[in-house]
């Protein structure tokens, strides 16, 4: 009754109130959402009973049974399914690692190349970029693979790199490259902290000289000061610690060599491709990023006096960063997630050892695909958020 | 006779001008460009000498293998085997039919070319910037094209087309199908995800960033293996969904997110005015995104999506780790044949592979390239 | 509610098969006039499809001795390829009814994951490929030999527990798909490949040259390979194992492809029976009584599918060895029809 004392004109239909709309509309998509979720869970949970699928992440302690031939941490086969995801994670981010070091170089050389002035060096660099970025990767992974393991001798065969006297040092065949192991004494902690003091002293005299420049002008040897910072001091604790580091010699014994460390063919074929694809559009990106720097920037640096070296030091470079961080964290993230084309070059990374040969055994598919997903998502989110960061550092402060 | 007589009267006068001289041999024509170009300074010298060096040990080698010393007839691997022999074409030549279309029955791939030429007619209309008609170019492409495809690729016996399992399908057609498939779900599905990211209601916004950043947070991989292990179980027992539908799922959920981020770029460069200029116009939201904000953020981004879809084409390679039979695979099995086994085949195959995937990938970038210079005609004055 | 909902989304994907993995499987293969196969995506010899899509193989024979049997057509048979990773949940939801894919029969595949093998119709076991020019005659020589495995089957864990039984090292090289395994092999990354000894024959025929390739003679483990079904549906069961069994019996009998005919006239009361002149055997099973009289019509006797696909009528070359009757030496024993 009272509804109808209020003048019609005074409310429109609550249809046509935004704010009504807008709740009836999230209400009808989270209820939409929540029921296929609902919906996908039930039917998972009623299908993997039927079908016995575990549903548990108890295979984790459970005896693995099968061995790696890659491993960073201690594992064999009767270690944990557990230990064996640790291990395809500690390779997985080996790859990644090693990676994204050589791809930023040679991205960076070749993006450089490409604004050569020396016409046929940028254009070797421009058919270098737009050829292999544009075959797929895999293509290049099996192919790569094919290509280094084809010319490589075998065990007996092996190609001897020689050492310093002339004894053999490393061998090269396809089991890949065997370099001596280095072996730890007792004193090398001391090393290993006369290393970390260099680096402390040295990131101390960058910010105490770039005080200095900034109130006297005057520039200091950074680059050296640090150079006998970081290789000197450890040096010096080396040998007054009695040299505590001996190699561990490989041997060649029946099928294989003992002892020794090795570098897979699998690791150089996975890494090279990864390199040779990723560095190409970060040859891109570096380009665009240097000719996004206004011209007026290098003509103003010409004109305050600034050599090329400090030039593109101090102007060109801090500038074109800007630009270039946002996209290369991308390229980082995509060798994170594309070094799971090792499961095709038989590398074993976490995909290819633990969605691989632990959920092929444990059956556990839902499980092991989830947590392989959610390792993939934390290491993306990490290293967006690390390199967000710095990138915000480097941003303009403006007024 | 007679000029020249002249010529010697006025002797002293020049009444032609003199022939210019060339300029000097060092900063002009082939030399000075060579000077200027390939040789400006010791360092570029090295360079210079270094890249031709590269060149020159590797370029005869590669002639050699792929086309002086290479196998281009034969009838099985034997000559291919010979020592001496280089690239095998004529493998490639007897395999092509099944590089194409898998193991499609060869009475029926009219249909596939069919659906090939048709789909290319629509995407080079729905790209060339000069072609009238992009509304119905869309739809015919979005909605009626793979309703097309369907019927013909997958058959429908009441018009007399029988059908073929996706089990026979291969090569470059599911490559072709599953970056169709990405592309027609993807764009549609990339453009609702970005109005989402970018509504002004918290749920709409949260679900979408949720999806778009998972996605992206995750390799294609772990996609395409959940499609493959895991919707089979989320779906009630009695479905079980086609072993290439599996992968399609997945691949079309990964292009959407990518996508969604593009076509939110494009949002997000529209000036505030063309939104208030349509609210003020009395536009509701679908009509404002639909007829004012959607056009134009999408032209502008064209080459995003453009490359989106290069980088899309470029994975669908990986539907490999699932058991599909794309064109990779396909070359990459086919070498296994006894009949042709031999050193050559696998360089040959996957040479034959990397100029396919060049020659779409490149002329792709190359459209790409091409519209963004048209579309920053506007800013160049 | 429930299936509109996915009905929905089923129109979208190119194809769903509806099948009830409860139901009578005989009467769904019946209804749709297909038989659905899961088999090898590419094993020479027991199921490997050619550039046309035409399967051949004793697997691929046994599911068409099935379709004979109860479509009365060989060729009505879809063949799946799956992988090791997805073939058993694909025998669980329905997707194949039957499941010929050179799978091992193990205690644990039947109870845990509710599936019932038919009859091993491929004795076999693991083994060792190696280059001849590495001169080793014996897998105990392999210490410290890079050894090339497919990934997360049983070949990886027998490899495992046979190296560390012996006290032998080896650095296993692990590919998801066997093809990269067989290439890896090929370009010597590795001095041995291993897995079930038939399986070796039939990926040494794809190698460069497979002359200079020998199969050691050291059997690791047992391996029957056998058809599998699902738990819960005993006349499927049946009828799928009864292939197996008349295709042994017929060689028993000595009725092939070609004489099948003849033999109809037999005054044998054993072949009178397995071929339905006498007695009515199919009618227990849920098929007519010709049903074993169209199995080896189709695709002939055991020995003679293991010949045409595995044995001397193929590239592979196998012996018979444990695979022979059980009356000529071998292990392959069927009970009667009778």
């Amino acid at each position: 009754m009272s509804v109808r004392a209020e003048p019609a004109v005074a409310k429109a239909s609550p249809f046509y109130d935004p704010r009504v709309r807008g709740f009836v509309y999230q209400a009808l998509l989270i209820g939409t959402l929540g029921w296929l979720l609902y919906e996908a869970a039930a039917n998972a949970a009623a299908n993997m009973r039927a079908r016995n699928i575990p549903t548990n992440f108890d295979f984790w302690n459970k005896t693995s049974g099968f061995d790696i031939n890659f491993t960073l941490v201690p594992y064999s086969a009767q270690s944990t399914f557990g230990d064996a995801f640790w291990v395809g994670l500690w390779n997985t981010l080996l790859v990644a690692a090693v990676s994204v070091v050589f791809a930023t170089l040679l991205g960076f050389a070749v993006g450089i190349a490409r604004l050569s002035t020396n016409w046929l060096v940028a254009k070797a660099a421009a058919i270098y970029v737009e050829s292999l970025r544009n075959i797929p990767l895999l293509l290049q992974l099996l192919f790569w693979y094919n290509a280094i393991l084809k010319p490589l001798p075998n065990v007996r065969e092996s190609l001897v790199i020689p050492g310093l006297f002339g004894a053999p040092f490393a061998y090269l065949n396809n089991r890949g490259l065997i370099l001596p192991e280095p072996k730890f004494g007792p004193g090398f902690a001391w090393t290993a902290a006369a290393f970390a003091l260099g680096v402390a002293l040295t990131a101390a005299f960058a910010v105490w000289a770039a005080r200095a420049q900034r109130l006297t002008g005057a520039q200091k040897p950074v680059g050296l000061v640090g150079l006998a910072f970081v290789v000197g001091l450890p040096l010096i604790a080396f040998f007054a610690a009695g040299q505590p580091l001996t190699l561990d010699y490989p041997v060649l014994r029946g099928f294989n060599f003992a002892g020794g460390a090795r570098v897979l063919p699998e690791l150089v074929a996975l890494a090279l491709g990864l390199v040779l694809y990723t560095a190409t559009f970060i040859a891109e990106i570096v380009r665009s990023g240097i000719q996004s720097v206004a011209v007026g920037q290098s003509e103003a640096a010409r004109a305050l006096g600034l050599g090329t070296k400090p030039m593109l030091r101090l102007v060109i470079i801090p500038q074109a960063m800007r630009v270039i961080t946002p996209p290369l964290t991308n390229q980082f993230l995509n060798i994170v997630k594309n070094s799971t084309l090792a499961v095709f070059v038989g590398y074993p990374d976490l995909v290819s050892v633990f969605a691989g040969s632990v959920l092929n055994i444990t059956g556990a598919a839902v499980q092991i695909i989830l947590a392989t997903m959610a390792v993939y998502l934390v290491i993306s989110l990490l290293t967006a958020a690390v390199m967000n960061a710095w990138n915000n550092r480097a941003m303009i402060r403006e007024r | 006779m007679d000029s020249g007589a002249s010529r010697l009267e006025t002797a002293y006068l020049r009444e032609t001008p003199a022939p210019t001289l060339p300029p000097p041999a060092l900063s002009s024509g082939a030399l000075g460009w060579t000077r200027k170009n390939l040789f400006s300074g010791p360092i570029s010298s090295v360079f210079t000498l270094l890249t031709i060096a590269f060149a020159a040990w590797t370029l005869p080698g590669l002639v050699r293998y792929f086309i002086l010393d290479a196998v281009w007839r034969a009838d099985d691997g034997a000559a291919c085997r010979a020592p001496g022999a280089g690239a095998c074409w004529a493998y490639i030549g007897q395999k092509f039919p099944f590089f194409m279309y898998g193991s499609y029955p060869r009475e029926w791939v009219w249909r596939v070319d069919v659906t090939f030429v048709v789909g290319a007619a629509l995407i080079v209309w729905l790209l060339a910037p000069k072609l009238r008609g992009k509304q119905v170019a869309a739809f015919l492409f979005f909605v009626a094209f793979p309703v097309l495809g369907f019927v013909l690729l997958s058959g429908w016996e009441a018009v007399g087309l029988p059908k073929v399992g996706t089990d026979l399908w291969g090569g470059v057609l599911v490559s072709l199908v599953v970056s169709a498939v990405g592309i027609v779900v993807s764009l549609p599905g990339g453009v609702l995800l970005a109005m989402g990211r970018r509504s002004r209601l918290p749920m709409v916004r949260m679900a979408s960033v949720v999806f778009i950043e998972v996605v992206r947070g995750v390799p294609l991989i772990t996609v395409l293996f959940m499609a493959n292990f895991m919707l089979p179980l989320f779906v009630p027992d009695n479905w079980s969904p086609d072993r290439l539908v599996r992968p399609l799922i997945g691949v079309s959920l990964f292009a959407s997110a990518y996508m969604a981020e593009v076509v939110r770029g494009g949002l997000q460069a529209m000036p505030k005015g063309q939104f208030e200029g349509a609210m003020a116009l009395g536009l509701g939201y679908g009509r404002m995104m639909r007829l004012v904000v959607l056009p134009q953020a999408l032209t502008k981004v064209i080459p995003g999506i453009v490359n989106t879809f290069i980088g899309l084409f470029k994975d669908t390679t990986l539907v490999a780790i699932v058991g599909i039979y794309d064109f990779l695979r396909t070359v990459d099995t086919a070498r296994l044949d006894p009949l042709w086994a031999g050193p050559s085949i696998s360089t040959t195959g996957y040479v034959f592979a990397a100029m396919f995937y060049f020659i779409f990938c490149f002329g792709m970038s190359r459209y790409s390239q091409y519209m963004e210079r048209e579309l920053s005609k506007d800013r160049q004055r | 509610m429930k299936h509109l909902l996915f009905a929905a989304l089923g129109a979208a994907a190119l194809a769903c098969s509806a099948l009830g993995a409860g139901a009578a499987t005989l009467d769904q293969v019946k209804q749709r006039g297909q038989l659905a196969c899961g088999s090898n995506s590419g094993l020479t010899g027991f199921g490997l499809p050619d550039d046309k899509g035409q399967w051949t193989g004793l697997d691929v024979d046994f599911c068409r001795a099935v379709a004979a049997a109860v479509l009365n057509d060989p060729a009505k048979v879809k063949f799946i390829p799956l992988s090791a990773k997805d073939r058993f949940t694909a025998l669980q939801s329905g997707e194949v009814d039957v499941l010929a894919r050179n799978g091992t029969w193990t205690s644990s595949r039947e109870s845990d994951l509710g599936l019932l093998f038919a009859a091993v119709n491929y004795y076999d076991g693991q083994g060792f490929m190696v280059r001849k020019k590495l001169n080793v005659n014996s897998a105990l020589e392999l210490n410290g030999a890079s050894i090339c495995v497919q990934q997360g089957t049983t070949t990886e864990l027998n490899l495992a527990d046979y190296f560390r039984s012996n006290n032998m090292k080896y650095e296993g090289v692990v590919f998801a798909d066997v093809n990269e395994v067989i290439k890896a092999y090929d370009t010597s990354r590795c001095d041995a490949f291993t897995t079930d000894v038939s399986q070796l024959y039939g990926e040494r025929v794809k190698l460069v040259n497979p002359d200079e390739h020998v199969v050691l003679p050291e059997v690791i483990s047992k391996e029957p390979l056998a058809p599998a079904v699902r738990q819960g549906d005993d006349q499927w069961f049946d009828i799928v194992k009864w292939t197996h069994f008349a295709m042994i019996n017929a060689e028993e009998f000595g009725i092939t492809k070609a004489n099948v005919d003849e033999k109809l006239k037999s005054d044998d009361p054993g072949v009178r029976r397995l071929l339905g002149v006498e007695g009515d055997f199919g009618k227990g099973l849920g098929l007519t009584k010709d049903w074993a009289y169209r199995i080896v019509k189709a695709v002939g006797n055991y020995g003679e599918a293991f010949e045409r696909n595995v044995g001397q009528g193929s590239k592979l070359k196998i012996a018979r060895g444990l695979n022979n009757l059980w009356n000529k030496g071998g292990i392959q024993y069927a009970p009667p029809v009778r």
